[in-house]
């Protein structure tokens, strides 16, 4: 304890308005990076670097990306959902289960009874968000663990699957449902020409840039509101370095795409989620919630947070995405089935552990979770590009997810022991 | 030259920023039952726990010698090995396996690998026997009392072959006829030739028991007392733990009383784990703004029991009483209507109840009120960030950002959060329950300093604490609380810790 401080000074008047304190305003050093943060996004470099040196560059081909994103939406939608509730402290096993309720209630909604597509897919959302206030009371007010009663749940609503369908697959669906999981934008101003790289679609190029002048003047008026509170914010050439990092790899993806054919539409509701959640977990009051409710139950509880309700509605939100992932992943088959969604539980689970989620709660991010998901999509990927037999690809999955939460393990262990 | 079983020598025990135990002296002689007595926080468990090698051999300074060989101990298997046995006072027993299974956990009785169950259970019986406890040795430990679970652990330890036993505050929990009866037990075993180090608050019992007292105080021996010479009378040994010099720890201060803040009238709080038993009882308080006012209490008396029942019933069943704020009639159901109504509450744990800590001090300040830097459910972070600088300048706390995980910060800037946190809340009456324990002598003075200072600025403050001289310090009033009832109440003038000791152990016979 330094002594240097008189004690005298050390008081203050509760909400005292003037003299605030001069935060240093300074910058940070920029090239200090936080390893625990930002691991998985260099973990991600990598790993695309590697798959696209083994595939001679087939893992960046315009069809591919489409492929990836594609494929793995249903993955990276649940995994925003299944972020929230692990920040919480708490898991949901039930997702496989209701993906494939959501997808059958659609199906039979729209096949079986000729529902029009959007009233279909209202009817759908609001059953997902049933199941997920089902689940929700049981563990937010009846206090059972959400571990045993999403386990009930994977049961429960792969019964009422099957009662559903009828043991059946039910097909095909309207032309708007296969739009949005396999679709992709019109080319609404035709093509331009892009000189070696052959023509591509103006309308997405528009959107990438767009995208790119977004970022760019978000992060720009972020920092410049930081400093009038005199925080510390990144240098300059930092600023400018990470930005344009970031309107590189947007505009790559993009140009990629609209080589290949426009936008796919799930990329479009992903990128509105990603962005939205994104949000709602750093700056609404309900994301903070989440956080205070995962670091530290009982500090929560004594703070006045209603900790039932929040918990309550996080799962509300996962039963919502769950048949949206529900709707797109049917969609994309062009059927409803039986086993649809099986085992999509554990890819989400482990989406969000490679995306730095913390097993005790309290800590990750949605980004973090989609990159995660996206981690083991190209994984998948790049493995069966090369060729590799499946069983080697569920290995590689494997250490991947045990490798990520032993690195976080271990970053908290010597963060512990470096503290007092 | 006595013969002493147990020396301990010039022991001294740091923990980061606080010295628990400095050059410590202790001499149990064989066979004889030695109490330990100290305010909570003298440093008695600490002091037992380097004895039983709890904190191992390195981790302290001094010498240990029983029966004449020095002690290295590196765990608690070493220390049980050569029979040194410590029973805490939360009892370590496994409540869904049985009396048997218990006395034998970790001491299994197995032939080639195979646990015996009839040699278990029978040898079970036999110890039972030994410590007079009429149960079968296949019952469920969750299904008998807290006072027989006593007695199983003591069993447990005579299956040890103790020699030298060490009870924590063995009857905090017992009801009169079950402290007697483990009062009776000890002296049996002493006869059997067991010695005894018993720590406990009721100075009844140790006078009843004990044959030499040695007192601790700010984690140094004062004196042992021996109980042969038939001088020493329950007011010696008061004066003993409380010490006579108070010297300049607290900041001066000339407190302006202005009108009632909070009143509690007839509060009965009943407890949540057994039934029927009232916890707090019938406690009537007044707390005025502008005045800090003390709740002494020894351990177990329901100082935090209160304080969390005001607190939006965060503790309890079966709760009575009235609340009035300002004088008019107020409810508290909940911690969100306590904060609505202006009321606050900083834990004794502040690691277990009060901090997010892998979370950073901004987010700590603001997460009891959070929506007043909040528009329509979003949160403006940049005022967090000022808001949470400004406290980290006023109050001192010393980190080099807000955005400093709570986690790295020493005892007295992470209790200073804590502050932060809920004068943040704008409450006019704040309850600090322990708000120096566990931080170092300077951090204390800081603390005492925005305390008078929130005093000074009209709020009404009630600080709870087991360390006398801090009460005396800083409150312009103190009430005791024996056994959940306030059994006095002293303003600061007529204040003294004997008179105060003596309120506090009001009733507990």
């Amino acid at each position: 304890m330094s002594s240097s401080t008189s004690p005298s000074d050390a008081a203050l008047a509760s909400g005292a308005k003037d003299a605030p304190a001069p935060g240093t305003p300074g910058r940070s050093s920029g090239l200090s990076i936080n390893v625990r943060q930002s691991g998985i996004y260099i973990a991600f470099a990598l790993i695309v670097l590697l798959f696209t040196v083994l595939t001679d560059g087939a893992l960046l081909q315009p069809q591919n990306i489409s492929n990836i994103i594609v494929q793995n939406s249903y993955i990276l939608i649940l995994s925003i959902g299944m972020i929230l509730i692990i920040i919480a402290g708490h898991i949901d096993l039930s997702v496989g289960s209701v993906v494939a309720v959501t997808g059958a209630i659609a199906a039979v909604l729209m096949v079986n009874y000729g529902v029009p597509w959007p009233l279909a897919l209202l009817i759908t959302l609001i059953a997902g968000a049933l199941i997920g206030a089902w689940q929700g009371y049981w563990i937010a007010y009846f206090g059972i663990p959400a571990f045993i009663v999403t386990l009930a749940g994977m049961l429960l609503f792969r019964a009422l699957t099957l009662t559903v369908l009828g043991n059946q697959g039910i097909g095909p669906f309207p032309d708007a449902v296969r739009t949005l999981s396999n679709g992709f934008t019109d080319g609404y101003l035709g093509n331009i020409g892009l000189g070696p790289l052959g023509g591509a679609d103006l309308f997405s190029l528009l959107i990438g840039i767009v995208a790119v002048a977004g970022v760019a003047i978000t992060q720009w008026r972020s920092r410049a509101a930081r400093l009038g509170y005199r925080q510390a914010v990144d240098s300059i050439p930092v600023f400018l370095l990470k930005v344009v990092l970031a309107a590189a790899v947007i505009l790559f993806v993009v140009v990629q795409l609209a080589r290949f054919k426009n936008l796919p539409w799930v990329l479009v509701l992903l990128a509105a989620l990603v962005l939205g959640y994104s949000l709602v977990t750093n700056r609404a009051v309900f994301g903070r919630r989440i956080y205070a409710i995962g670091g530290n139950l009982q500090a929560a509880l004594l703070s006045g947070i209603k900790v039932k309700s929040v918990i309550f509605w996080i799962f509300v939100n996962m039963g919502v995405l769950s048949a949206i992932a529900g709707i797109i992943f049917a969609g994309r088959l062009n059927q409803a089935g039986p086993t649809a969604g099986n085992s999509f539980e554990l890819d989400a689970i482990a989406a969000a552990f490679i995306g730095g989620a913390a097993v005790q709660g309290g800590v990750g991010k949605v980004v973090g979770a989609v990159t995660g998901g996206l981690i083991m999509g190209v994984i998948n990927n790049g493995m069966s590009l090369i060729g590799a037999p499946s069983e080697r690809v569920m290995l590689v999955k494997g250490v991947v997810l045990l490798a990520a939460v032993a690195f976080d393990v271990w970053t908290k262990r010597r963060a512990a022991s470096s503290s007092r | 030259m006595t013969d002493d079983i147990l020396r301990m020598r010039g022991i001294t025990k740091t923990f980061p920023g606080v010295k628990a135990l400095q050059d410590v002296n202790l001499s149990v002689r064989r066979g004889e039952i030695h109490a330990i007595c100290g305010e909570n926080g003298a440093g008695k468990s600490t002091l037992m726990k380097v004895l039983s090698g709890v904190y191992p051999h390195g981790s302290y300074e001094g010498e240990i010698s029983f029966d004449g060989e020095p002690c290295r101990f590196s765990d608690i298997r070493d220390s049980e090995h050569r029979g040194i046995v410590i029973i805490h006072q939360e009892l370590a027993l496994s409540p869904q396996l049985s009396i048997a299974e218990n006395i034998f956990l970790g001491n299994e009785q197995a032939t080639r690998g195979l646990i015996d169950w009839n040699r278990t259970n029978a040898e079970a019986a036999a110890l039972l026997d030994r410590v007079g406890l009429r149960e079968n040795p296949v019952t469920t430990i969750s299904d008998i009392g807290v006072g027989k679970q006593q007695l199983v652990e003591i069993a447990k330890a005579l299956s040890k072959k103790v020699r030298l036993l060490i009870l924590d505050e063995p009857t905090a929990a017992l009801n009169d006829e079950d402290s007697e009866h483990l009062l009776d037990l000890l002296r049996g075993l002493r006869d059997e030739g067991i010695t005894c180090v018993i720590i406990s608050h009721k100075l009844n019992e140790v006078m009843a028991i004990a044959d030499s007292i040695t007192i601790l105080r700010d984690g140094r021996t004062i004196e042992t007392l021996d109980m042969a010479t038939g001088e020493v009378t329950e007011d010696r040994i008061i004066a003993g733990m409380v010490g006579r010099a108070l010297e300049n720890r607290f900041p001066p201060h000339e407190p302006q009383i202005g009108e009632e803040a909070l009143r509690i009238e007839d509060w009965t709080v009943h407890s949540p784990t057994q039934r029927g038993r009232a916890v707090v009882s019938g406690v009537n308080m007044t707390l005025r703004k502008g005045e800090i006012v003390g709740l002494a209490g020894l351990m177990g008396a329901g100082r935090t029991e209160l304080a969390m029942s005001i607190f939006g019933r965060t503790y309890g069943t079966n709760i009575s009483g009235r609340l009035f704020k300002e004088g008019r009639p107020i409810e508290a159901r909940s911690v969100r209507e306590a904060i609505q109504n202006g009321i606050a509450y900083a834990t004794e744990d502040r690691k277990r109840y009060g901090l997010n800590l892998i979370e950073d001090i901004k987010r700590n300040v603001s997460a009891a009120a959070l929506s007043k830097l909040a528009r329509r459910g979003w949160v403006n972070d940049n005022e967090e960030f000022r808001v949470a600088d400004e406290y980290r300048s006023s109050m001192n706390i010393k980190a080099p950002s807000v955005s400093s995980v709570t986690g790295k910060l020493s005892g007295g800037n992470q209790q200073k959060v804590v502050l932060a946190k809920w004068i943040f809340t704008d409450a006019d009456v704040l309850i600090l329950d322990e708000p120096t324990r566990g931080i170092d002598v300077g951090a204390k003075y800081e603390i005492y300093t925005i305390i008078n200072r929130l005093a000074d600025s009209g709020k009404a403050i009630l600080v709870i604490s087991s360390e006398l001289p801090e009460l005396l310090g800083l409150c312009d009033r103190i009430y005791a609380l024996s056994a959940g009832r306030i059994t006095g109440e002293v303003q600061r003038g007529d204040a003294t810790q004997e008179r105060i000791m003596q309120y506090m152990t009001k009733g507990l016979d």
